[in-house]
């Protein structure tokens, strides 16, 4: 009874819109001097104009401004040469004026496109999603809601606020809708999310974190009769926290809406969430009689006129698009596309190039960070970054394996090391003691020990049956603990066994 | 002493002749003889004032050079925040709420050295004409107990008139300083818009409301119109610009040569007569000075009350919706199980007066959707029409003037149940407020039908504020000498008063 996904696609066309929340990495709040660290502890990040207490007065972070310009030059937007903020009144607790400072009518961006690729059945293909507005405005503070069963304010017993994040500075971006997808719909929005993240991250402007909801996506679809013209009912779902979300909650909704269509029923406007665990989304708030926000210009802020020739000088330092930075990278490195998609989908790109920048040789770099780093990371289940070792630690490691002063193997017990916390490759060589034995002296003295302990094998190899070398190899190499060049030891060996 | 200006005092006090804490004491004892009948104060901050007043005294002993009002007394209307001293707003729902913070204006009293006595009643959030709104009983004007003494300022006005402190601090949104001016024989200045900070000024309607000085003289005025005033970059409609050179002007007094226009809409019908009557003698007082009187029209004034009651309320609305009952203030309602909800409703519900919900719900329904482009959008178009009758007009003259208000003092309880005959009292400050110009209250004379004070209005160019100290002055010279001493000489005594 229940509907495939290409049950829905042969005969409803589905249309996007999608509005993306960033969390911008200013260091002070959208309004006031407060501090906007992640983690402290309740309420101490607040002041008179944060908590909204009676008089207090909003002055605007002209970095956030800085920050929004970029975005909306990145996404290819006309910068409004005038634009306000207004406010939008309703009440919940955790909003300390009972109003936001947002942007209604007079957005400081307007009209940009970002081009996405993705992989289709012909082949790489590209699609434009059009951006109809970015504008700034400042996050709520959290409620959270305690003693009832799920966490909700339904059955909760009480309530506690925390003001910390409220007035922290964001920017909202609004796609126009986004019709002609077809099919790819869910991996055209996961594209379109992940490139920004890419290009707001490449601006330096937000940790991007969705899983700590510096960027946040809410997801419009709606379902219309391929080859229909007016557009169908449309649900908004929230909470969408990972790339992998944004594609589930659209193929989930994109049968939901079909489902009930077939079934002759109408799709409600509304809020839903989305969930993780089952990647369906539940009912939330309904959208069918509009909210009136009341918005009217923001009486206490004059308006954002930037400056022509600062917004050229601001256009002027963006730096590559990361699409275009990506491919140029992948000829330069020739990295087959495999392998580049594997970095891009780990998140170690970036880091990778700051390992290449510091003189390791791509390839050396790329299979560091992908292969030994990445399983560690997978063992702790972190994130790569999250990992206390950097691209410089892992240039100085790949040059010391190219200099011969580590062999891989002991390289990678540096680098458990430095993620273990001893110090610098250096620190951890000197403290684990760990050296390379390209003292042939010493190395006879292992070899002869190993022949008299194991005459026979050493009579075969003497013999002429080389495969046998392997055993007494791996002898040599434990009497030495593995600090031995292993090609350098067969080779004094063979030498020895008369067979060089 | 305390009949002097705040400037007399200002000089006795440099020279050593009294002491801040000798002075302070007295309007002290001021306030403890003649407040229970006038009831100007909320709050009397005894200790506070002697311990700043004492500080002072040490300063000068110790030889500090001292700014021109240090030592010299002050009352603080209760709508500006200060640090650890209650402030109500005149309202049920701040009621015991202590601020953790200073407004500007405070800071730069305290800069100076002003010794602030206390805070003073007012309509509720600064929402009448009368200080009949307030949630703690109105104020009375001294010349006539059973009289009101404006609003929204009352209480500053009346602390002044009643010889409670020389100078006072208080708010305009619609002539709040101007009217209880004129109604008190007091002067009161609304200086330009963005001329004084804002910031720790509880908001009514945001893009009206500018702070300014109260005093019985237009000097006074002027020396604490620039100890509050100048740029803060806490607030960003502040004017990053000179403080215009009002002591200067207000030492000076000179109209020679000064076109005077005044303004044809804001007079006759309505206005009753011997507040024509005085406003006239005023005109010829000031030709007789070397000014020169011009006419000059501003047709879209007709339009200012509606516009005003559409955007004063519209910006309160949400201004006020911060009074939830979640952080500071009034909680009522919060038994076991109350939702937030239910917790912010009972508390708005009981702690807001009549006429704060009244314009509240008015607010709300003019920005609603389907009804804000009729409404606050055509308020706004008002509100640029009358700026440009303004410039226009500043064309003509150098500053504009016309009565303070139609009316001398009515009695307390007169037009408190009908809102219109109470708005139609600041038909004549508004517009100043629209344009976001400079106005002055200063006092002309007494009404020859009630014997009630009139208030004489100057309005001067933005930024300008210079130029209404220097009409105001003269005509405050001319005046004096026709009078042969204060006006406020002529006052009924109060019971207890020295």
């Amino acid at each position: 009874m229940s509907l495939t996904y290409d049950d829905v696609i042969a005969k409803y066309e589905p249309v996007l819109g999608l509005e993306v929340h960033v969390e911008l990495n200013t260091q002070s709040k959208m309004f006031c001097g407060c501090s906007t660290i992640f983690g402290a502890e309740p309420n101490t990040q607040t002041c008179p104009v944060c908590l909204a207490l009676p008089g207090a007065l909003p002055t605007v972070n002209e970095k956030a401004i800085e920050s929004t310009i970029k975005i909306g030059l990145a996404l290819n937007c006309s910068i409004a040469p005038f634009s306000r903020f207004a406010r939008k009144n309703y009440f919940y607790p955790d909003m300390p004026k009972n109003f936001q400072i947002s942007q209604y009518d007079e957005p400081i961006c307007v009209n940009g496109f970002v081009d996405v690729e993705i992989e289709t059945d012909e082949g790489p293909k590209s699609f434009r999603i059009e951006v109809e507005r970015v504008h700034m405005e400042e996050d709520t503070g959290k409620s959270l809601h305690v003693g009832g069963a799920t966490g909700r304010i339904h059955g909760a017993e009480y309530s506690l606020l925390d003001y910390n994040r409220a007035g922290i500075p964001l920017v909202e971006i609004v796609t126009k809708i986004v019709p002609g997808t077809g099919k790819y719909a869910p991996e055209v929005a996961r594209a379109y999310v992940a490139e920004l993240r890419d290009i707001l991250r490449s601006l330096g402007v937000s940790d991007v974190k969705m899983e700590q909801g510096s960027l946040r996506c809410d997801a419009n679809v709606s379902l219309r009769l391929i080859g229909a013209q007016t557009l169908g009912t449309r649900s908004e779902t929230k909470n969408v926290n990972s790339l992998r979300s944004v594609e589930r909650a659209i193929r989930g909704e994109m049968i939901r809406h079909a489902e009930r269509l077939n079934n002759g029923e109408r799709v409600v406007q509304e809020t839903r969430h989305f969930q993780e665990d089952t990647g369906l989304t539940r009912s939330g708030r309904s959208k069918e009689q509009a909210e009136d926000y009341r918005y009217f210009p923001e009486p206490d802020l004059v308006p954002v006129a930037p400056d022509a020739a600062w917004i050229e000088e601001l256009r002027a330092a963006l730096p590559e698009r990361p699409s275009i930075h990506r491919k140029r990278l992948q000829e330069l490195w020739s990295v087959p596309d495999k392998e580049m998609s594997a970095m891009i989908n780990a998140d170690v790109l970036d880091v990778v190039e700051a390992t290449v920048a510091l003189g390791a040789d791509p390839a050396k770099a790329r299979s560091w960070w992908l292969g030994e780093i990445s399983r560690i990371a997978n063992e702790k289940d972190v994130a790569i970054k999250d990992l206390d070792i950097t691209a410089s630690d892992v240039a100085e490691i790949v040059a010391l394996v190219n200099a011969g002063e580590l062999t891989d193997k002991l390289a990678r017990q540096v680098v458990e090391g430095v993620i273990a916390g001893e110090g610098k490759p250096a620190a951890v060589i000197a403290a684990r003691g760990i050296k390379v034995v390209n003292d042939d002296s010493a190395l006879m003295a292992a070899i002869e020990q190993a022949c008299a302990a194991q005459p026979e094998t050493a009579q075969k190899v003497r013999d002429g049956h080389v495969p046998a070398a392997g055993a007494l190899i791996g002898a040599i190499m434990k009497e030495t603990k593995g600090q031995a060049d292993a090609a350098r030891v067969r080779e004094l060996l063979l030498g020895h066994l008369g067979q060089a | 002493m305390i009949r002097n200006s705040a400037s007399e005092m200002a000089s006795k006090l440099a020279s050593g002749e009294i002491s801040s804490v000798a002075l302070t004491q007295a309007h002290l004892d001021q306030i403890s003889a003649v407040d229970a009948d006038v009831h100007a104060f909320l709050h009397v901050d005894t200790e506070g004032a002697l311990a700043q007043a004492a500080a002072v005294d040490a300063k000068r002993a110790s030889g500090e050079k001292l700014s021109p009002l240090a030592g010299v007394p002050l009352a603080l209307k209760d709508v500006m925040v200060q640090k650890g001293i209650p402030t109500t707003c005149g309202s049920k729902i701040l009621e015991g709420w202590r601020p953790p913070y200073d407004s500007t204006v405070v800071v730069n009293l305290k800069k100076n050295g002003i010794v602030i006595l206390g805070k003073t009643n007012m309509d509720e959030f600064a929402m009448g004409s009368s200080t009949e709104n307030s949630a703690y009983g109105p104020t009375h004007n001294p010349w006539d107990l059973t009289r009101i003494p404006g609003g929204s300022g009352g209480g500053s006005a009346a602390s002044l008139a009643a010889f409670q402190a020389p100078l006072a601090i208080g708010t305009d949104t619609g002539g709040s300083i101007r009217q209880p001016a004129a109604v008190t024989g007091t002067v009161g200045v609304k200086p330009t818009y963005g001329g004084v900070s804002r910031y720790g000024l509880v908001a009514f309607s945001s893009s009206l409301d500018q702070a300014g000085p109260c005093a019985r003289t237009v000097l006074d005025a002027a020396l604490l119109h620039e100890a509050i005033a100048g740029h803060d970059p806490k607030d960003s409609t502040s004017i990053n610009a000179p403080v215009p050179a009002v002591v200067a002007a207000a030492k000076a007094g000179n109209v020679k040569g000064m076109k005077i226009g005044v303004v044809k809409e804001l007079n006759g019908d309505g206005y009753q007569k011997g507040v024509r009557d005085r406003f006239e003698e005023s005109l010829e007082l000031l030709a007789a000075a070397g000014a020169e009187i011009v006419e000059v029209s501003a047709p879209n004034f007709e339009y200012a009350l509606a516009a005003y009651y559409l955007i004063a309320p519209s910006e309160c609305s949400s201004n006020l919706a911060r009074f939830d009952a979640m952080r500071y203030g009034l909680r009522v309602g919060d038994n076991d199980g109350a939702s937030a909800e239910s917790v912010m409703n009972l508390t708005r519900e009981v702690g807001f007066g009549r006429e704060v919900k009244r314009r509240i719900i008015l607010g709300t329904y003019a920005l609603s959707s389907g009804y804000y482009d009729a409404y606050y959008g055509s308020a706004q178009k008002v509100r640029t029409l009358i700026t440009q009758d303004f410039n226009k007009a500043f064309e003509k003259a150098d500053v504009l003037v016309s009565p303070t208000c139609p009316t001398t003092a009515f009695k307390i309880g007169e037009k408190a149940d009908d809102p219109l005959a109470m708005y139609l009292n600041d038909i004549a400050t508004i517009p100043v407020n629209m344009a976001g110009i400079g106005g002055m209250s200063l006092p002309s004379g007494l009404a020859e039908e009630d014997g009630l004070p009139v208030g004489f209005q100057i309005m001067s160019p933005v930024m300008k504020d210079d130029r209404m100290y220097s009409v105001g002055a003269a005509l405050e010279a001319a005046l004096l000498s026709k009078w042969g001493a204060p006006l406020l000489s002529n006052i009924p005594a109060l019971a207890g008063s020295k």
